[in-house]
């Protein structure tokens, strides 16, 4: 990897705190204008290929390691389901978020906020699952692989 | 001449769309493949996503002083799609990954060739 | 409570169940989990299908918004008869699912198996309840994707070109049905199955929707493999693992048999516009040459598991030839021998791997003299295999019946020759297993081999119990078949 270039390693550290904030913001300004979990998610895990892209991905892999992504996948999709399951539970139909709430305005909110986090977690950790995997193949070509 | 600059959108999505599909058809390579397969489904972004322009429209958000809005619903299905597009080039680009390490080639031919004897 | 709830239960009891075996990354608690999730899909369907005998086509609004902005979930008799198919023949599929995978896979890989397992289940169930026509192209790619990953868990390094061949051919069919369905909605403005059925009859000659049809003809094709798309099918079903052949061959083809049905008859208007295009003479062209071309390619074979994939052509042939007469008789052999042929083909497979478990091979050859060595295996393959035949006392005759009743009611005597024709090929095929596997001495890799397990034999017989019970029983087969095909022609949804 790029061990040698010191500018661009500075500027990737200064860059990264940048783009996790910017992460956060498209994440949580996702119910008032353009934004959510998808583009948020793109976004952080766009930060951690960018260090595992100069720094090597094993360093990548200790910020986040592959465990962890592999449990982060589906435990997104289980709470983004699982938030439509709750309102099932509460006598509405399946992702109605209103009952979620004290009033039906603040269901919704707070229903589209569990579930955008779902969506942030499952795409950031499945972007990062797929970079993980590609570039980390030729190290482990001899170690079966089912990914997909 | 107007009218087919009126037509621009469709003109574009037909030659994306044949693009693609002649790339899918015509090369032997599997990676390239899948960029033709990429290119073939970006014609259906473009399909979906320029009738929803209403001219003189802003962006879907409501806000003072904004009356004419674009039709956001194509925004959401295309993001869908998009989504969809990304995970099946991931799961092509493994799969040629995987033919790689079983044949040491990603040509269709050879791979055909290698299957025959 | 629970009752009101069942058509969003149906998708989402697999759904939540796929990301729960990926969190245990356990093979076996990835099985009860699945298992269990399958099931209580199976008894949602059965629960679907009451209410809708009681009380007609029910409606549910995704998150409570009204369609026909909103999602909406709609089962009517047609889907609920799709879904019971598939529900059932994955209940069957999944308890055989654990001998093998175990055999095969360390215990990641066995987990990540059922999560794609259970992603296509929901997948195919999604696209056959939802009653929103984007939603369609998005369950569809989910159970496409799911069913390339679990073809390229075959054993065979063929199943990863198997896999890849089909993830280009199922995705440009998947992106021309997402034309055809961005044309429809540029001309009417909506998504909702029941509204476009409503606004097309009125601008149906209009070129975008007759360029919709072509695009949504060819992508439905791709994914029913009808002939001459049928290209990816064998490769994909015989270089799968056995579950994976069996859960699609019962379950994917006869999904997108079913879109066809909804797109060309529901949302078009009825019979009515189906017939007044070229369509039906195409299909019924199309069809025979899949009769017979798959069938004689089929008869040469000497991998019984492929040889059953191109069989799986030709019976799909028989299929859309019923589709293609337009008559109520016609669809009812259609739609009972949609599911007659998911329950003969998913058993065949399911047998086949319990071959393949014991023998480590399906070539004709290496099969030589199996039948008294794994008495129950072979006998269970004859007795499917007589089925596809379509042998009286086999499910695979009443379809045939209608079949033949459909082409005599249209006056078409030399269609019926061609059908017994096309049924003694399929003899032939399956006469030539039963010859190598009976009748030849035992070759060296089949001296040793023992009996299938019980666990895989068990519900492979309950799938060749169903073939002859659905012979000899044809009440609830073509019963609740004839009803929807009369829903069908008359456009009702």
């Amino acid at each position: 990897m790029m061990r040698d270039t010191v500018i661009l390693r500075v500027v990737v550290k200064l860059l990264l705190p940048a783009i996790l904030i910017f992460a956060l913001y498209v994440q949580f300004h996702g119910d008032y204008g353009p934004g959510g979990g998808f583009q948020a998610g793109v976004a952080a895990a766009a930060a951690i290929i960018l260090y595992g892209m100069v720094f090597g991905i094993d360093e990548a892999r200790k910020v986040v390691p592959r465990s962890v992504v592999n449990t982060m996948i589906p435990l997104g999709v289980l709470i983004f389901a699982g938030t439509g399951v709750a309102s099932l539970l509460l006598g509405e139909n399946y992702l109605d978020y209103s009952p979620l709430g004290s009033k039906p305005v603040k269901g919704q909110h707070l229903g589209i906020l569990v579930v955008e986090a779902g969506v942030f977690i499952t795409v950031a950790s499945t972007m990062l699952a797929i970079f993980y995997v590609f570039g980390g193949r030729a190290d482990e070509a001899d170690e079966k692989g089912g990914e997909g | 001449m107007t009218e087919i600059l009126a037509d621009l959108n469709y003109w574009v999505t037909i030659f994306l769309l044949m693009g693609g599909l002649y790339i899918i058809v015509a090369h032997g390579n599997m990676v390239k493949k899948l960029v033709g397969l990429s290119i073939f489904q970006t014609s259906v972004y473009l399909l979906f996503i320029s009738p929803g322009k209403v001219l003189g429209g802003t962006a879907p958000i409501i806000a003072p002083g904004f009356e004419l809005y674009s039709n956001p619903l194509p925004h959401v299905l295309i993001l869908t799609a998009i989504v969809v597009g990304v995970a099946t080039i991931a799961l092509g680009l493994a799969l040629v990954v995987r033919i790689h390490e079983a044949y040491g080639t990603i040509e269709d031919d050879e791979v055909q060739e290698m299957e025959a004897d | 409570m629970l009752a009101q709830h069942l058509p969003a239960l149906q998708v989402v009891i697999p759904l939540l169940a796929a990301p729960l075996c990926a969190l245990f990354r356990r093979g076996f608690i990835g099985w009860l989990i699945a298992v269990a999730a399958n099931w209580l899909a199976f008894a949602a369907s059965i629960g679907l299908l009451i209410r809708v005998l009681n009380e007609g086509v029910i409606s549910y609004a995704m998150g409570g918004w009204a369609p026909p902005i909103g999602i909406e979930y709609r089962v009517d008799l047609i889907n609920v008869f799709v879904l019971l198919v598939v529900s059932g023949v994955g209940a069957v599929i999944i308890p055989f699912a654990r001998t093998g995978t175990a055999a095969r896979f360390n215990d990641t890989d066995q987990a990540w198996f059922y999560t794609m397992y259970l992603l296509a289940l929901t997948g195919l169930l999604g696209v056959t309840i939802t009653g929103d026509a984007f939603n369609i192209f998005v369950f569809l790619e989910i159970s496409s994707l799911a069913s390339y990953v679990m073809i390229a868990m075959g054993r065979d390094r063929r199943a990863l070109t198997a896999a890849y061949q089909y993830l280009i051919m199922g995705t440009v069919g998947a992106t021309f049905i997402v034309i055809g369905i961005g044309l429809l909605w540029a001309m009417t403005g909506t998504l909702n199955l029941a509204d476009l059925a409503q606004r097309i009859p009125e601008i149906n000659d209009t070129r975008p929707v007759l360029a919709a049809l072509a695009f949504l003809t060819v992508g439905i094709s791709l994914k029913l493999a009808l002939f001459p798309l049928h290209l990816w099918l064998p490769n994909a079903y015989a270089y799968a693992p056995a579950v994976t052949s069996a859960f699609l061959a019962g379950t994917a083809t006869k999904v997108a048999i079913y879109l066809f049905l909804r797109f060309f008859y529901t949302v078009f208007g009825g019979g009515g516009f189906f017939s007044s295009t070229p369509l039906p003479e195409m299909f019924l062209v199309l069809s025979i040459v899949a009769m017979f071309a798959a069938s004689t390619v089929a008869l040469f074979q000497d991998d019984v598991k492929r040889m059953f994939a191109y069989s799986s052509v030709a019976q799909i042939g028989f299929i859309t030839l019923g589709i293609s007469f337009v008559t109520e008789a016609g669809l009812t052999a259609a739609m009972t021998h949609l599911f007659n042929h998911a329950i003969m083909k998913a058993g065949i497979f399911m047998l086949l791997g319990g071959v393949m478990f014991r023998l480590a091979s399906v070539k004709l050859e290496d099969m030589a003299g199996i039948g008294r060595k794994m008495p129950f295996t072979m006998g269970g393959i004859v007795i499917l295999g007589l089925g596809l035949i379509g042998t009286p006392g086999t499910s695979g005759f009443i379809s045939k019946w209608w079949i033949v009743l459909a082409a005599l009611e249209k006056d078409q005597w030399w269609l019926v020759a061609l059908i017994l024709v096309a049924s003694l090929i399929t003899m032939l095929y399956v006469g030539r297993i039963v010859e190598v596997a009976y009748f030849r001495e035992p070759s060296a890799k089949a001296a040793s081999v023992r009996e299938a397990p019980l666990a895989m034999l068990i519900p492979a017989y309950v799938l060749v119990a169903a073939t002859i019970y659905f012979g000899l029983d044809t009440n609830w087969s073509v019963g609740l078949a004839q009803q929807a095909a009369a829903d069908l022609l008359a456009g009702l949804y």
